[in-house]
């Protein structure tokens, strides 16, 4: 079996990858900081594999012998920084073997250097897929990765299997309305996941050992890069939120709209809005949610008003649970919903309220 | 101020779309037209190269005879030229490809800055950007909420999930822009009518210093299938009883 380089940056996604991983070959993790072995050892189901972590020589050479290693046993490696808990969590979900990378330059080009690292440990360890995930910079990192190893890549991966000739990946493409099975027929598959489609599951434990490996990392001279100035929060936690209720025209006023602001309130999560109620100023507008706005993957959407054109529905069909209530019921929200309540959203959400209420 | 901006031809999928037996999209009977976020691209070049002396913005396009019409569009909303890359070996070609003819375009035409818009994830484009920084061996400033330039330095602005990054390059580098640093203007009669006046050039691929073996995919698409409809339910009653029913779905699904 051959392995699957995982760039695990953070913890949700870095299961999601490993469980796509297992499906292909062997996980091989690929993190950015140390590892602690102290956490470790509390994870009784991996406990036997301490006394490997401990012996981990930070050397590149050995490293790369523990690699090899774990490339016999057929095992899998993911690449970056693992804290202590980390290393357990990766574990669990399947990584046979973990990459730690080093490297002073990565608060500078945080992008480059994961860049340098995939590259560097794919001529090392030679995988036959490499995955990381869609986030922000997820598709620069695939690209750039593929034009260093002259690969194919693929983006919007929600699945992938061992095929005859290599790992065979279902994208999902142009805005999710169609599946695309694709493989990489020149070098390395890299995969750009939708890791918000994929349930992460723990693997099943296994005797293998787990192997860490450790590589620092230094950019050449001379290598010009993008460098990251600042990093401050964002006052609106609308992309994160694991319960969305949306606003849209049908709530027919500002004070309407108030009333999608206290159904999310009580149910705990935030408000969005669709491109009409933000033109029309009833909320702000980073809180619109479209294609190329601000995309959301909450575990539930609920819809009061909203109509669904084609570009709020690009922004939010990806979430887990859509409830949806509308007047029309022929509005196209109602195609990508799980439940749809044909009436006025305006009772709807007072109803709604009430009946939360009650049952708290 | 060389500024090449890099312009897709897209169809308009209002009417769905339709894929021929090898997998590749069907662009016969389908209105196509300039991809919006490229349009917002051309309109930003415009805007910096406005402010500058000496300034020119190239739109380049790769495609079938018809994208020119992406090309003759950028030039309307303010580019001063337009090449158009067509080749029947590019037929089918993928991301890699792509970017590839279009990081040699940039090299022979000299930039100080490549713009491009933003690609929704999950299509392939929207790699394109970074692959062609890459080939280039210059910076990229992927999607860009705002774009400043100041002494050979772009400085963007984006959000990241939470948090609002700011990131710097010097000058020459490739910078995808989102809508919401600024959309195409609707052009005057004016700038319609002086665009027909503008030069488009058609290159074929061996105009380019692009090998054909480069350009053959590294990607195979092996079926294509639309998302069928989820289950779904559909309440129309009463308002207390339909608030109900959905107070239901959401304890079953443990939402409430």
């Amino acid at each position: 079996m051959d392995t699957v380089l995982v760039l695990a940056e953070r913890h949700g996604t870095a299961c999601a990858l490993l469980t796509l991983a297992r499906r292909i070959g062997i996980p091989v993790a690929v993190t950015f900081g140390a590892v602690n072995v102290d956490l470790y050892a509390v994870d009784p189901v991996h406990a036997a594999e301490v006394a490997e972590v401990n012996a981990v020589n930070v050397d590149t050479e050995h490293a790369v012998h523990a690699v090899d290693t774990a490339h016999a046993v057929g095992t899998a490696h993911a690449v970056g920084t693992v804290h202590a808990v980390d290393a357990a969590t990766l574990a669990r979900y399947g990584a046979q073997a973990i990459w730690t990378v080093e490297s002073s330059e990565l608060a500078d080009h945080p992008a480059t250097v994961k860049v340098e690292a995939l590259a560097d440990l794919a001529a090392r360890t030679r995988p036959c897929c490499i995955l990381v995930a869609e986030g922000h910079d997820g598709p620069e990192i695939a690209g750039r990765v593929a034009v260093r190893l002259g690969s194919g890549v693929l983006t919007g991966a929600v699945d992938a299997w061992m095929g005859p000739n290599g790992p065979v990946v279902t994208q999902r493409v142009l805005d999710g309305s169609y599946l695309v099975e694709s493989e990489v027929i020149r070098g390395v598959t890299v995969c750009a996941v939708r890791t918000c489609e994929i349930e992460p599951t723990p693997a099943p434990p296994t005797a293998g050992s787990l192997k860490v490996g450790s590589l620092k990392l230094a950019l050449p001279q001379g290598l010009r890069s993008a460098r990251l100035v600042s990093r401050e929060p964002h006052r609106h936690d609308l992309t994160t939120a694991a319960i969305v209720v949306a606003g849209g025209h049908g709530l027919g006023s500002r004070e309407g709209f108030t009333l999608a602001e206290r159904v999310a309130r009580a149910l705990g999560g935030a408000t969005c809005c669709s491109h009409t109620a933000a033109e029309l100023g009833w909320c702000r507008p980073e809180q619109k949610v479209d294609q190329i706005g601000t995309t959301i993957h909450p575990q539930l959407y609920l819809a009061l008003g909203v109509s669904g054109s084609i570009r709020h529905r690009a922004g939010m069909q990806t979430a887990q649970t859509i409830v949806a209530v509308d007047r029309d019921p022929e509005a196209p929200i109602f195609g990508v919903a799980d439940l749809a309540v044909v009436g006025d959203a305006r009772d709807m959400a007072r109803e709604l309220l009430i009946e939360i209420e009650r049952r708290k | 101020m060389r500024i090449v901006v890099l312009v897709r031809h897209v169809p308009c999928a209002t009417g769905g779309l339709f894929f021929n037996p090898d997998n590749t999209l069907r662009r016969g009977g389908v209105r196509s037209q300039l991809n919006e976020a490229d349009a917002g691209a051309v309109e930003h070049a415009w805007r910096i190269a406005v402010r500058r002396t000496g300034s020119q913005v190239t739109a380049v396009t790769m495609g079938p005879a018809e994208a020119a019409a992406a090309v003759r569009r950028s030039l309307v909303l303010g580019a001063d030229e337009g090449v158009h890359i067509q080749d029947d070996a590019l037929a089918g070609c993928d991301a890699l490809g792509t970017a590839r003819v279009l990081a040699a375009a940039a090299r022979q035409l000299g930039f100080d800055l490549v713009l491009c818009g933003v690609a929704a994830t999950g299509s392939a484009t929207a790699l394109v950007p970074a692959m062609v920084a890459e080939i280039l061996g210059v910076p990229v400033l992927c999607s860009a909420d705002s774009l400043t330039l100041d002494h050979g330095t772009a400085v963007i602005r984006r959000v990241d999930r939470t948090r609002v990054e700011t990131l710097s390059a010097t000058l020459p580098a490739v910078v995808s822009v989102t809508p919401r640093c600024g959309v195409g203007r609707y052009p005057r009669f004016a700038a319609v009518t002086q665009a027909r006046h503008k030069l488009v050039r058609t290159w074929p691929l061996s105009r380019l210093d692009v090998p054909r073996h480069e350009v053959a995919p590294a990607t195979l698409v092996r079926a294509v299938r639309p998302v069928s409809d989820r289950g779904r339910v559909v309440v129309d009653c009463d308002p207390p009883a339909a608030a109900a029913r959905l107070a239901d779905f959401l304890a079953r699904r443990e939402l409430l």
